[in-house]
């Protein structure tokens, strides 16, 4: 380690690594449109609801530590519930994949921000008016309570009259809009702002498994569009869809729910395979084994990943042939999968490897999702999922693969990249504490819970009787929780401890390879003073010609006392700071949220809508009127 | 933009004339025609190839409208695989709800 | 790493200059396919419900067969106004030609034009209020039809049939709608100082969604209207 890391130049102690210069203040924040910031704001905002969907957990456990607890009603367990799945996808691993796509697929082709920068900027904002929507009700007992999928017809009017549903209905569909629209956003980054000589096949891991989920996220997310858009019309207006008198299909929803629900999986899991992509390579020493195959597998999965939906819906007797092609596809979707398991072992063979916490936690990815993969092959089988279905086995399953996975996968980016977002580097030994103690944690949590689901404790309910064999499983699984949230709090005060005190880190305090290492720590706004001219996958190793790129930047681009130079004093044109796109947000999430008042008011209702849809409006035209640079 | 703009200027020299986007027109007004009449052509109408050549014909449409009109087949091949690729993801998801929903089914004749 | 390419500072010849691009691509070209792409999934989506809920009714009216309320004893005819749509479906194909027509005119603006008819093509003022007039019949008939069909007694609600008619329809509407306000902005920013040759893009922009959107009448037509 200590011949890579950079000896520690200590800063003085108030001032962390600024971003972009000269701006600074909560304005500069707000009216932001550097790729960079916009990613920080998605990591603080996502960390964030990933704690509050965590606490949630936290009295879910709690109320099912032993048998007939009351410490929550029911009607508050079906919102914890609901709140805490909805949370935990839409609000923290989805945004914080986000946050890394921000951050890092810019700076790893070589491009000095995203193509449409304010385009960006609305991402992020119309994230957060949305989140802070559909988290708020909880407070008053009246959050969305149908589970995170919200089957229909249990989610109609008839069903669930309150303004519950209502709440994740329109919420959900706020979200959906920052996702396509971050979702076209970053397919043309990648696919138009790559450095000269950035090849596809010359992409970091990372942009790659994001480039897929982009292409996953705008072809998912119109479905759900419209299946809420059918929920959002019964419910408001009266209309069919999932009115079963009027001889609608029960099922319909669910066919369209997961023709977007398990793309979505992958939306989930595949920036977090992609980070750790980034991580294992690194700190093996090795260029990661097979890079071809990880693409393809990666591009396979996602493309299989539309063709096996149904897999969600064995139980509900779709005949023979249906269940025969969707468990087939269900498994050869294992294949890629386990590829790119495969892939990542060889890459650490006979590698150098150097234990940090983020290595620690991409090995932790590697056989938590394993775990989650196997016992996903389990369900794979029509016959073994009808006893599996809607147990506690589920919920082991997908908490070893999005727990296991994306989130260990997450953590390993955070610590990996922390260097490289806030200039400082994180504490490897409160690192370490963090990674074994959530290790426990997340095993006696979720492993127990295969046991449990087994003997046939089913999802979702709220309480249960002592002695069917499931009591010690789900003490056990409480005090993994407790210990999960232990590990957790060691993480955040890691974080903001080293965020202020870290030492300082250098372009590149892990020896890893690729082009974000070459720039500064934190970047300039500007990122590459000079594009960088790329000739193979690992730049940055690559020293053919005797010297790598980051030498390059050192000697031609920067003062001796290690000041950056402004974008201003480089003549590179940056995009303006503005305040359209957050007002754009701001009416597109005032004219959908106020849609709730509905039921509640109607001239309040129109007066909200309107006024939000009119903000909206001249807010884009505004935006789309006025230049992005400065003229000059 | 330098470069953009002869990109451009490079594209558009392949475009098609006013001529041809006429003459695509007439076409599409002429295959419509011909839909329009066969849903009255009670024969056809009540024949088991109307609705696949219904659906032929308005692939067709479909079809001529993309390549032509949206310059598909002049532009970029980026921007037909953009297009393409969802649109296969669609129609076959589609094809996939009809039969499970039993609105398409492949009858297997047992031959007797 | 001595090719280091020294590209000055891309994005200095002009002001809207979109940096350094890989493809030598617009990229705004590039996000409205893939925009496109993506609506694929949401029409395709409204269109197999459609399909799924076709024939599944309990109770009338029905598009194409005839109905009679056991409980007043009122007889309803096959709701669907062929004809009216049939007219509306050419109305929105000449509006993609008027469309591709105004596109041919901005990007062909070194042409010289001395013919009345010459000129006329030339005219992209004329064929973007013409495209936006035509988008406006459309909504026209469509705005009759729905009327028409709430008169006759089916309403929104009234069964699965007229719900999924009613959304999948309502939802291309709204896309009219808002490729008519896209065009008249162009029209009135042409009006106003001219749409430059190039600004191709700008309309080839608009274009590409309102042709989309046609084609996506093209097929709501055939399989909504003309199967039964």
């Amino acid at each position: 380690m200590a011949t890579t890391v950079a000896p520690p130049t200590f800063a003085p102690a108030a001032s962390s690594p600024s971003y972009a210069g000269d701006k600074t203040g909560v304005w500069s924040w707000i009216t932001t449109t550097d790729h960079k910031r916009i990613g920080v704001l998605y990591l603080f905002t996502s960390l964030f609801f990933f704690i509050f969907g965590g606490l949630e957990a936290a009295v879910i456990r709690a109320q099912l530590a032993a048998p007939n607890q009351s410490l929550v009603s029911a009607e508050l367990y079906n919102q914890l519930f609901t709140m805490h799945g909805t949370t935990m996808v839409f609000l923290a691993i989805m945004p914080l994949s986000a946050a890394f796509f921000n951050f890092l697929i810019p700076l790893q082709i070589g491009a000095r921000d995203v193509a449409f920068p304010r385009l960006n900027a609305f991402s992020y904002w119309v994230y957060l008016f949305g989140g802070i929507f559909i988290t708020l009700p909880i407070f008053a007992g009246i959050a969305p309570n149908g589970g995170w999928f919200g089957y229909a017809p249990i989610t109609t009017m008839q069903y669930n009259p309150g303004l519950n549903i209502d709440f994740w209905v329109l919420g959900l569909q706020i979200l959906g809009i920052s996702s396509l629209a971050a979702g076209f956003n970053f397919i043309t980054t990648v696919i138009n702002l790559r450095a000269p000589g950035m090849h596809l096949m010359r992409m970091p891991m990372f942009t790659w498994m994001s480039f897929v989920v982009q292409f996953l996220v705008v072809l998912a997310f119109p479905v759900i569009t419209v299946a809420l858009v059918f929920l959002q019309f019964d419910r408001f207006f009266g209309t069919n869809f999932y009115t079963l008198t009027a001889g609608a299909d029960p099922l319909l929803w669910q066919h369209l729910f997961w023709i977007f629900g398990h793309p979505e999986v992958y939306i989930l899991i595949l920036p977090a395979f992609g980070l750790v992509s980034e991580v294992l390579p690194t700190f093996s020493r090795k260029p990661l084994f097979g890079y071809a195959v990880m693409v393809y597998s990666g591009i396979l999965i996602g493309f299989l990943g539309f063709g096996v939906w149904a897999h969600h819906m064995f139980s509900v007797g779709m005949g023979p042939i249906a269940d025969t092609v969707f468990s087939l596809t269900t498994m050869l979707i294992a294949i890629p999968t386990g590829v790119k398991i495969f892939n990542w072992m060889s890459t650490m063979w006979g590698g150098k490897l150097q234990f940090t916490t983020a290595m620690c936690f991409s090995i932790g990815l590697v056989a938590m999702f394993t775990i989650g993969g196997l016992s996903g092959v389990t369900h794979a089988s029509p016959p073994t999922d009808l006893q599996q279905t809607d147990t506690y086995y589920v919920v082991a399953h997908f908490h070893y693969v999005l727990f296991g996975g994306s989130i260990m996968g997450i953590f390993a980016g955070i610590y990996h990249y922390f260097p490289k977002i806030f200039g400082r580097l994180m504490n490897e030994t409160l690192g370490k504490w963090h990674f074994w103690i959530n290790m426990i944690g997340m095993n006696l949590t979720f492993g127990p819970m295969h046991l449990s689901g087994l003997l046939g404790m089913p999802r979702r309910i709220y309480t249960y009787d002592a002695n069917q064999g499931w009591d010690l499983f789900n003490m056990m699984s409480s005090v993994g929780t407790a210990i999960i949230i232990l590990s957790t709090l060691i993480f955040i005060y890691n974080f903001f401890a080293s965020l202020r005190n870290g030492p300082r880190a250098g372009r590149d305090p892990w020896g890893a390879s690729t082009l974000e290492w070459s720039i500064p720590s934190p970047p300039p706004e500007y990122n590459f003073a000079v594009l960088p001219n790329v000739t193979s996958r690992y730049p940055l190793w690559d020293v053919t010609d005797g010297h790598d790129l980051s030498r390059e930047h050192h000697e031609g681009h920067e003062n001796r006392d290690d000041r950056v130079p402004t974008a201003k004093e480089l003549g590179i044109p940056m995009p303006m700071n503005t305040f359209k796109p957050v007002m754009a947000a701001l009416g597109l999430c005032i004219m959908i949220g106020g849609m709730t008042l509905k039921h509640v008011n109607f001239y309040a209702f129109f007066a909200v809508v309107s006024g939000g849809g009119l903000t909206l409006v001249i807010s884009l035209y505004a935006w789309l009127t006025s230049p992005l640079e400065e003229a000059h | 933009m330098a470069h953009d703009t002869a990109a451009h200027d490079d594209a558009h020299a392949h475009h098609p004339t006013a001529k041809t986007y006429l003459w695509t027109a007439l076409f599409l007004t002429i295959v419509t025609i011909v839909e329009i009449s066969a849903y009255y052509i009670k024969p056809w109408e009540q024949s088991a190839i109307y609705v696949p050549s219904m659906i032929f014909m308005s692939a067709v449409k479909f079809a001529v409208v993309c390549a032509v009109y949206m310059h598909l087949k002049y532009d970029n091949k980026l921007f037909r695989n953009l297009f393409v690729g969802p649109l296969v993801i669609a129609i076959v998801t589609c094809v996939g709800l009809l039969f499970l929903f039993g609105k398409v089914a492949i009858r297997i004749s047992s031959g007797q | 790493m001595s090719a280091t390419a020294v590209e000055p500072t891309a994005g200095a010849h002009d002001a809207h200059a979109h940096h350094h691009t890989s493809t030598g691509l617009d990229s705004r070209k590039i996000a409205i396919w893939a925009f496109i792409g993506s609506e694929c999934m949401l029409f395709v989506s409204l269109i197999s419900t459609y399909l799924i809920y076709k024939g599944k009714s309990r109770v009338g009216p029905y598009p194409h067969e005839v109905w009679t309320d056991p409980s007043t004893g009122h007889t309803f005819g096959a709701i669907l106004n062929i004809p009216v749509t049939s007219f509306s479906t050419f109305v929105l194909l000449m509006s993609s030609l008027a469309m591709v027509l105004a596109h041919n005119a901005v990007v062909n603006r070194r042409v010289k034009r001395t013919t009345f008819m010459q000129r006329l093509e030339g005219n992209s003022f004329f064929w973007l209020i013409s495209t936006a007039v035509l988008g406006i019949v459309f909504l026209m008939c469509q705005a009759y039809e729905f009327t028409s069909f709430v008169h006759e007694g089916l309403g929104l609600t009234t069964n699965l049939f007229s719900s999924s008619f009613f959304v999948l329809t309502g939802f291309h509407g709204a896309h009219v709608t808002a490729g008519v306000l896209w065009l008249c902005t162009l029209a009135a920013i042409d009006k106003k100082r001219g749409l430059r040759e190039d600004e191709g893009l700008v309309v080839d922009m608009c274009a590409l969604y309102w042709h989309f959107v046609d084609v996506v009448w093209i097929a709501i037509f055939v399989l909504l209207y003309l199967i039964k």
